[in-house]
């Protein structure tokens, strides 16, 4: 799914930019935020800024999808983005998806699995799996393994991770 | 056993998933200034002039520091003592840190480091270890650029050869590994009143950055403390480098009188931290026809680097496991760490093993293929068993499980079946299939190498409602340490595995145990909580058993399980108990120690007891490869693994699964590109990591031969999973596609000319 570019570019021109800085609204897990920010933020800095620091930099060229948040429902990589562009548009993030009493499903299957070592990746690792289970709650394991394919983990071998986003299907149902 | 051998649920793995886990870049402190690196762009440079001048334009520059500034010794006390923590006359490698600037912001300090003009004159280099090793090259370290020399002889080498009928010989080279932790190295530094420094980070070895900062800084040990915090992964990687990282930002920090945060990105973390070493081995076997090996001779070259780091020990435990898991009469293994003008290499997972594994493993399947056995039988027959006695010599008495290993995966994998259908599968075209299997050992813990820092310490301390706190001197680095460390003590109490917390490491709680390397933790840590845990049980127990006797049941014999103590009449739990161990005013906190059994190594034969004990690992892995592209897939590997007493299944299969994937990273797809001292693909575009579509089917095997001086029967696990499965998939393609690749990272380009030439000599 991708999400339509139609009336995006408007958006980011209506910002204004005033001194070198620009104030753009956007809204971060259901709450809306306005954020004054450089021309040349990018998202990930900006989201980490305002505190939202599960998001993770791990290499800054879009390879390692440590910083992967929500964007209008679609995985992105936050270091390639600029602050700009979530003008208008809606972001999740880890912190947006479940509470320590009531995880999202996802969170919990990730520990039930033991899907988790150093946990760097893990934030957007959940991310990209609920932007999965979001279209296709019944995924094949080749579909989870695309899905999973755009954030490196370097402690799993990625099994656990697998099964962890196969058990949230099962008992999303 | 109540909580050991169970798969309890990670005790870090609900902060996790939250996003609550904090790691050291998602601190900020008021008035926190940040750092960044001036780095030398030349392999190698004398130094002339550091400029700060631009650099001073930059708004909000603070200050610059060189090696003037280093207030105590500006030389890294790890192993050689000849890593100066800032370049003084001479830089050594492209990459190495010159000059440091604080400023207000990480933005200003990273134009200030970029406007920091360095005045340098090119040198001549050397980045080619065995021309570093010719005597006309340019000097890097001592009169000859050798940092190490071992060498390991047993029985009389020339002899064997003479007894054996069939002999293998070969060269094998491989390149480079990156860690390629997620999170790259950083460090807070705070300056305290009383002049020392606190230091906050992402390490594995507490206790290396305590000595690093303490001596640059020229302060007593008892004004530095280091705390980690969640760290993002390590592999080897934040070994020895954090010392480095934090001793800059504790430089910055003191001189600036602020906080500090350092943080590296990838690109500078890619070249100039350390990396998997570069190697050249040279090999021979000979056997006997019935397939008993007679000798084994090794000539084996890591290319360490710029400095020694870490080298002389990752050559030594290259060295002391070069000839295989495998019982061999002659041996003779000789070895050295060449200097070169390259970022020093390091610790990484194996450390040293992966490297006279690739070669060792390659040339036992040309011998067997040479005297006609199934390779796997050929390991069968000479693997080491009980009563046999190591290359150096050492007697295993105990706790070996090489023979079970290769059976078990032998039987999992349907290896026979499969080796004998394989060469005749054609339904893929120009694609083939191919089974290869390969055996290693891993010396756990530090062995002769390091025994002075073998020890380790902890301290248990049970709270008034029941939950006990357990500090520990090695890390959680991902590899499940406070999960295992938590069901040890746990046990050892009978306290409910959810009350135990184990604290953040922090080397002014518990006295120096080492470092977290290894696969120590669970066999060090593990066995000093227990010391500490033996007169709190007492205590505990003692006091449980008084209390059942008042709830009148005082002649059953009473029995503990899952945080209860109970008799046929009466129970209790431990919060009641422990609460009624404050109410009699007894102690309830222990400080634990544990060191390590006594090991040997001569130096001048190489023969002794090595280490404590080892862990065992056979792999079968089977490949398919598309002759036309030199594409090659592993589709799956099984895994056998002796790792004694296992602790927690779950988390082990993680290490194994783990330790897999980065050694078929290894094998096919890591390569670092350096072209005369530079790195070319620092970033991971260029870098290739293996993702969650590279992975392949697993079977892993766990694998129980208790060790009785380990916690339970524990040994260790984490390393030994990345030992085995490179060779193991280069011994698949050799038999799917006749070729003997000999160096790796097999990239497909090599692979399909291999395979070319392969198929043109057959015709």
């Amino acid at each position: 799914m991708k999400p339509s570019n139609k009336g995006r570019k408007s958006a980011v021109a209506a910002i204004k930019v005033q001194d070198g800085w620009m104030t753009v609204e956007t809204t971060v897990n259901g709450a809306r935020q306005s954020w004054k920010i450089r021309p040349d933020d990018f998202l990930l800095d900006a989201l980490r800024r305002e505190g939202f620091k599960g998001a993770k930099k791990g290499c800054e060229t879009g390879d390692c999808g440590s910083c992967a948040v929500l964007l209008d429902g679609k995985a992105v990589a936050s270091c390639l983005l600029l602050a700009a562009q979530s003008q208008d548009r809606e972001i999740t993030t880890i912190e947006g998806l479940g509470t320590p009493s009531e995880p999202h499903p996802l969170q919990e299957a990730f520990v039930d699995t033991g899907g988790i070592q150093c946990g760097f990746c893990i934030p957007g690792m959940i991310l990209s799996a609920k932007a999965l289970l979001d279209r296709t709650p019944s995924p094949t394991e080749a579909e989870i393994r695309r899905a999973l394919d755009g954030v490196l983990c370097r402690c799993t071998g990625y099994v656990k991770q697998v099964q962890a986003v196969k058990l949230a299907a099962e008992r999303k149902k | 056993m109540g909580w050991i051998g169970k798969s309890v649920k990670r005790s870090d793995a609900k902060s996790k998933v939250m996003g609550a886990a904090l790691y050291i870049d998602d601190y900020g402190y008021e008035g926190m200034l940040h750092a960044a690196t001036v780095r030398s762009p030349y392999p190698r440079a004398r130094i002339k002039k550091i400029d700060f001048s631009q650099a001073q334009k930059v708004p909000g520059f603070v200050r610059g520091i060189t090696a003037k500034d280093v207030p105590g010794k500006n030389l890294w006390p790890l192993v050689m003592h000849d890593y100066p923590f800032l370049a003084e006359r001479e830089a050594k490698f492209a990459g190495e840190a010159v000059a440091l600037v604080a400023a207000e912001s990480l933005q200003a300090a990273r134009d200030a480091a970029a406007a920091t003009r360095l005045l340098l004159e090119e040198l001549p280099c050397v980045t080619d270890p065995l021309q570093a090793l010719k005597k006309s090259a340019p000097r890097v370290y001592g009169r000859d650029n050798v940092f190490a020399r071992y060498v390991v002889k047993k029985g009389d080498v020339a002899k064997g050869f003479e007894e054996a009928d069939a002999v293998a010989e070969g060269i094998f080279t491989t390149g480079y590994q990156m860690q390629a932790y997620l999170e790259t190295q950083g460090m807070i530094a705070f300056p305290e009143s009383h002049g020392g420094v606190t230091l906050y980070g992402s390490m594995q070895c507490p206790y290396y950055v305590h000595d690093a900062v303490a001596a640059a800084l020229g302060i007593a040990y008892n004004k530095v403390r280091v705390v980690q915090r969640s760290t993002g992964g390590g592999f080897g990687g934040k070994e020895d480098m954090p010392a480095l990282v934090g001793t800059h930002a504790a430089l910055a920090a003191v001189l600036t009188g602020r906080p500090v945060k350092l943080i590296y990105d990838r690109r500078e973390d890619f070249i100039s931290m350390s990396r998997r070493h570069p190697s050249w081995t040279q090999l021979r076997y000979g056997a006997k026809r019935d397939g008993a090996l007679t000798a084994c001779q090794a000539k084996f070259i890591l290319d360490a680097g710029a400095y020694a780091t870490l080298s002389p020990i990752v050559l030594w435990r290259g060295t002391v496991h070069a000839a295989g898991p495998y019982r061999i009469p002659h041996v003779l293994i000789e070895s050295c760490a060449a200097a070169t003008h390259k970022a020093p290499c390091g610790a990484f997972r194996g450390f040293g093993q992966p490297q006279s594994a690739f070669a060792h493993e390659s040339l036992i399947d040309e011998l067997a293929l040479k005297l006609d056995m199934d390779p796997l039988d050929f390991r069968l027959k000479n693997a080491l068993r009980v009563g046999d006695e190591t290359a150096t010599g050492q007697k295993l008495g105990e706790s070996c499980g090489m023979v079970d290993a290769l059976e078990e995966v032998r039987d999992a994998s349907d290896w026979k079946k499969k080796r004998a259908d394989y060469p005749a599968w054609k339904s893929g075209g120009a694609r083939r299939r191919g089974i290869g299997v390969a055996a290693n050992y891993y010396g756990v813990s530090l062995g002769a190498r390091g025994r002075y820092l073998d020890r380790a310490a902890a301290q248990v301390q049970i709270q008034p409602d029941g939950t006990v706190m357990v500090a520990i001197g090695n890390t959680e680095i991902g590899q499940g340490a406070r999960t295992v460390i938590s069901q040890i003590a746990a046990e050892s109490l009978n306290a409910p595995y959810e009350h135990i917390q184990v604290l953040e490491t922090d080397t002014s709680r518990v006295p120096d145990s080492g470092p977290t390397v290894a696969s120590r933790t669970t066999l060090m840590s593990g066995n000093a909580v227990l010391n500490a845990c033996e007169p709190l049980r007492r205590r505990i127990f003692e006091t449980a058993q008084e209390m059942l006797k008042k709830k009148g049941g005082a002649e059953t014999p009473m029995s503990a399980s899952d945080g209860k103590f109970s008799v046929a009449a009466a129970e209790v739990g431990f919060a009641e108990v422990a609460r009624e161990c404050y109410l009699r005013k007894l102690k309830m906190a222990e400080q634990g120690w544990y060191s390590a059994p006594p090991t040997s190594f001569d130096t001048e034969t190489g023969q002794g007891d090595a280490y404590v004990t080892y862990a065992y690992s056979a792999n079968v892995a089977e490949v398919e490869v598309d002759a036309e592209t030199g594409e090659t897939k592993v589709t799956k590997v099984t895994s056998a693994h002796d790792i004694g007493k296992v602790i927690n299944p779950n988390a082990a299969e993680g290490q194994i699964e783990g330790g897999i994937v980065q050694a078929l990273g290894y094998a096919f797809i890591e390569e670092i590109i350096e072209r005369e001292g530079q790195v070319v693909n620092p970033n991971f575009t260029d870098y290739i990591l293996p993702a969650s579509a590279d992975a392949p089917e697993f079977k892993t095997i766990l694998l129980e031969h208790p060790y009785p001086a380990g916690p339970y029967g524990a040994k260790g696990l984490a390393e030994s999973p990345i030992i085995g499965p490179a060779p193991a998939a280069l011994n698949a393609l050799r038999h799917a596609c006749g070729v003997r690749l000999s160096h790796i990272p097999a990239m497909p380009e090599a692979i399909w000319k291999a395979v070319k030439h392969g198929d043109q000599k057959k015709q």
